[in-house]
């Protein structure tokens, strides 16, 4: 072995620094060392803040029921996308309802998301996973914002309410949290999973077989009429409500939506999700969504599913909205999260589904 | 298999530098994924994917190619226990390159993931959808990516011991070899 002389101490230490600026080079881009990032732990932090910890459980939209059914594509989507969705067919679906918040056992009598969230896969190997909610705005525009409603909004253990100062303060700076609240304050809360119209959220981009892009939203409007619950006696609602309901409903036939692909507007927002693309729209019917069955968690096929609203099809993509990127991060996290727990029983469980059948 | 070169096979060399880069990239694109909520995550997640599965492809071209062709000796003056430390860490730098990626098509068949890696080209599952089992290997596969890594590192530095320091050749049987001058005595 060569001795440590002065003719290898020069050799000893770039061997050093070549190790050092690679050790430094991966911490960074870990996010060990340098400026602070937000992942997507940081996200299911802030929804543990609010909601409380629910091990085995989604972080956000914690109580559902899956669905199972088909997507009827007439053909008509193809003028904007080459997906295989899109060419007129029935093509199996497998989702999930939802209403927002981190407790998988609260009370369906909230002014809080319902949500509708599906895998779509055809046979060519394609698949789309969307997660959509009853609003077609969202309350804050990137993950940053998110954190911050999530901490202002975390009911108080005392009065059950959010502390109405943070809530001014977090409303200063944000005032689309304002305009969200003052929608919600407006709209009609369904009084039903099957009437509520379900939005994407997000803008995405569509490419069609021209390998032409188009921005595009899009939202699964229900055949049934909306019809709203009574909002000032959301606390008397039974706990299960609208999972009973949907169950009952679902056991005499199926339910419908048509999913709608709304084309932007040139003047149309597409990198933010809390702006409304309001005015006269190029809109195209692609077909309709059938709900024939729900089935408990325990026993369907959707709680072991990350609904990922990146995972697309050839023929869309992400679109310039920062929240997709956030959401698909959060959503990994939380799934991650909650498969090393193990599950829990659902709300909606087989003990509901039985009283139905009886 | 010992090799009668000095040099490993030229086509030995040409992919072990592209694996080099391919996986010293792959890590940094790992961890970077992971630590961001940000526009670059899913930019990262469809690098990651399609390189992953590449880095897989070219290790099952590369062992082969390993075995068949034989390694140069090592130094006759390397102490033993070095020389059976050597052996042992490219046996281990070869298996995380095939169960790195490996455990994370696991992983993702597990998860009920499409293992995409790109638009409209898909893997097939390879494990049953199971989310205990999906838990595991996600736990996996960060912890063999950092020994990994740390082993790269050692792998690295003793490369460069070899060939800035001992200069006996070791280092160069992967780079530009020995030319027609046989083994060296000295770099």
């Amino acid at each position: 072995m060569p001795r440590k002389t002065p003719a290898t101490a020069g050799p000893l230490a770039l061997i050093g620094a070549i190790l050092i600026i690679l050790i430094g080079g991966f911490a960074w881009a870990a996010g060990w060392i340098g400026p602070r990032r937000i992942n997507g732990g940081d996200v299911t932090a802030a929804l543990d803040y609010n909601g409380g910890k629910h091990p085995g459980y989604r972080r956000a939209h914690a109580k559902g029921l899956c669905f199972s059914g088909q997507f009827e594509a007439n053909g008509a989507g193809a003028a904007l996308s080459r997906a295989e969705a899109f060419r007129e067919g029935s093509y199996p679906v497998i989702g999930r309802f939802s209403v927002a918040g981190g407790n998988p056992f609260a009370a369906d009598g909230r002014k809080v998301f319902h949500s509708m969230a599906l895998v779509l896969k055809t046979p060519g190997g394609e698949e789309w996973r969307m997660a959509m909610d009853h609003t077609p705005i969202f309350p804050v525009a990137d993950v940053a914002s998110f954190i911050a409603l999530q901490r202002a909004t975390r009911p108080d253990p005392q009065t059950g309410k959010p502390d109405p100062a943070a809530m001014q303060a977090l409303i200063a700076d944000h005032p689309e949290i304002k305009a969200f609240q003052d929608y919600m304050a407006r709209a009609v809360l369904p009084d039903s999973f099957a009437n509520a119209t379900y939005y994407s959220i997000n803008a995405f981009r569509f490419i069609d077989g021209d390998g032409q892009g188009r921005s595009v939203r899009w939202q699964m409007e229900p055949e049934a009429p909306l019809s709203g619950l009574d909002k000032d006696a959301l606390d008397t609602l039974p706990r299960d409500y609208l999972f009973r309901e949907m169950i009952a409903r679902t056991a005499k036939g199926p339910s419908r939506w048509h999913l709608q692909l709304v084309v932007a507007n040139p003047d149309d927002r597409t990198d933010n999700a809390t702006i409304a693309w309001s005015g006269p729209h190029r809109t195209v019917d692609a077909g309709t969504l059938v709900v024939n069955s729900v089935q408990p968690e325990e026993s369907g096929a959707c709680r072991d599913l990350n609904f990922d609203p990146t995972i697309l099809p050839p023929g869309i993509a992400l679109s310039d909205d920062p929240l997709l990127a956030a959401r698909s991060k959060t959503y990994s996290s939380s799934f991650t999260r909650r498969a090393g727990e193990g599950a829990g029983p659902s709300a909606a469980g087989e003990d509901l589904q039985q009283e139905h059948e009886q | 298999m010992s090799r009668h070169s000095p040099d490993f096979h030229p086509a030995l060399r040409v992919l072990h530098w592209l694996l080099a880069a391919m996986v010293l990239a792959m890590l940094f694109i790992g961890v970077g994924m992971v630590s961001t909520a940000g526009p670059l995550y899913p930019l990262l997640l469809s690098l990651h994917r399609p390189i992953g599965i590449a880095i897989l492809l070219l290790v099952l071209i590369r062992l082969p190619l390993r075995l068949l062709t034989g390694a140069p000796a090592l130094p006759a003056d390397l102490p033993p226990l070095q020389a059976r430390l050597a052996k042992a860490s490219h046996v281990l730098l070869y298996a995380s390159m095939i169960a790195l990626p490996l455990i994370g098509w696991a992983m993702l068949s597990a998860g009920g993931y499409p293992v995409q890696l790109a638009k409209g080209l898909a893997l097939p599952p390879i494990l049953p959808h199971d989310l205990a089992l999906y838990a595991l290997l996600r736990g996996a596969h960060t912890l063999v990516a950092l020994l990994f890594f740390a082993l790269i590192l050692g792998h690295l530095a003793a490369a460069l011991m070899h060939g800035l320091i001992r200069r006996d050749g070791v280092l160069r049987s992967m780079t530009t070899g020995h030319g027609r001058r046989g083994p060296a005595t000295g770099d």
